[in-house]
């Protein structure tokens, strides 16, 4: 049984405050199915809001994109020892079948390397099993991506 | 009001994904610019705050099948292989824009570039480079 102070309900705690606080995670629904430090399992909600073709019902690529940098992020978070922001640097992914019409689309994300600026992490979006993939992904993320800069510093114009 | 125009409002009318992140296309003659009109929904980052890279990655895919769409009459929909994003810098809370260049169109894959940005041209937030399966010419 876990106690108040467990340590993995104050991750997951954590982890569901981070997605509460993304206003595009809360449009989509996201939700946090399992969590252990550097690794994240996500899920969006099937939403005909989200679907790509009218004609077969299936949501849109750029769901299973966004699923999969919003896993990847989480699998970083949560494996850094000391938090800090972090922002996407790249995204590879590679788009192997069509999620069916009617099913959630789940984002398996573990972080492979961390290194004092960069983290690199694996992804696979699925249905039913990670061995049967929508899609796979790569990703390389910025760690203490806010440094130097204040809350609502993207309120300016950039100067270069 | 061009073809091409009419062709793009239909497309991405018929999108209800489109409709969920707000993008539209603005037409001169056959050149297209995906526009991006900004949302609160499309934040990740609150703090700065900072738009979703993934909406960011969706917009521009979205950008190069439209792009596609046109450059092939209409025929049918291009279906995405694969696309690698390189984030540049931070999307600001303001609109944000995205041109696709196609690089080549072979018989049966397509390669298409993609730049977004927002205050300027010159200081892109995101690229993205896409292969797609598109419908061979003689169909």
């Amino acid at each position: 049984m876990n106690t108040p102070d467990d340590p993995s309900d104050a991750l997951r705690n954590s982890v569901h405050l981070l997605l509460d606080g993304m206003p595009q995670a809360r449009a989509l629904g996201l939700k946090l199915d399992a969590l252990e430090p550097g690794r994240a399992v996500l899920r969006v909600p099937y939403d005909t809001r989200l679907v790509g073709d009218l004609d077969t019902g299936v949501m849109h690529g750029g769901v299973v994109t966004t699923l999969l940098d919003n896993t990847c992020g989480v699998a970083v978070a949560t494996a850094m020892q000391i938090p800090t922001s972090i922002a996407t640097l790249d995204l590879r992914i590679d788009y192997m079948r069509a999620a069916e019409p009617g099913r959630d689309i789940i984002g398996l994300a573990v972080c492979t390397k961390m290194t004092r600026t960069i983290a690199f992490v694996r992804a696979t979006a699925y249905t039913d099993t990670p061995d049967d993939p929508v899609a796979t992904a790569q990703a390389a993320f910025i760690l203490d991506s806010n440094a130097g800069r204040v809350a609502g510093a993207n309120l300016k114009p950039r100067v270069s | 009001m061009s073809a091409s125009t009419i062709a793009m409002r239909a497309l991405l009318d018929s999108m209800p994904y489109a409709r969920f992140l707000g993008v539209r296309a603005d037409m001169a003659g056959d050149e297209m610019t995906g526009v991006l009109p900004y949302g609160d929904h499309l934040i990740g980052n609150p703090l700065l705050p900072a738009l979703h890279g993934g909406v960011i990655g969706a917009f521009m895919e979205l950008t190069a099948v439209a792009q596609l769409y046109l450059a092939q009459g209409q025929m049918r929909m291009p279906k995405t292989i694969d696309v690698s994003i390189d984030y540049l810098r931070s999307g600001r809370p303001v609109d944000t824009y995205a041109r696709a260049h196609v690089t080549k169109i072979g018989r049966r894959i397509a390669n298409v570039h993609v730049e977004a940005w927002q205050d300027s041209r010159s200081s892109p937030i995101a690229a993205l480079r896409g292969h797609f399966l598109v419908s061979p010419k003689d169909e």
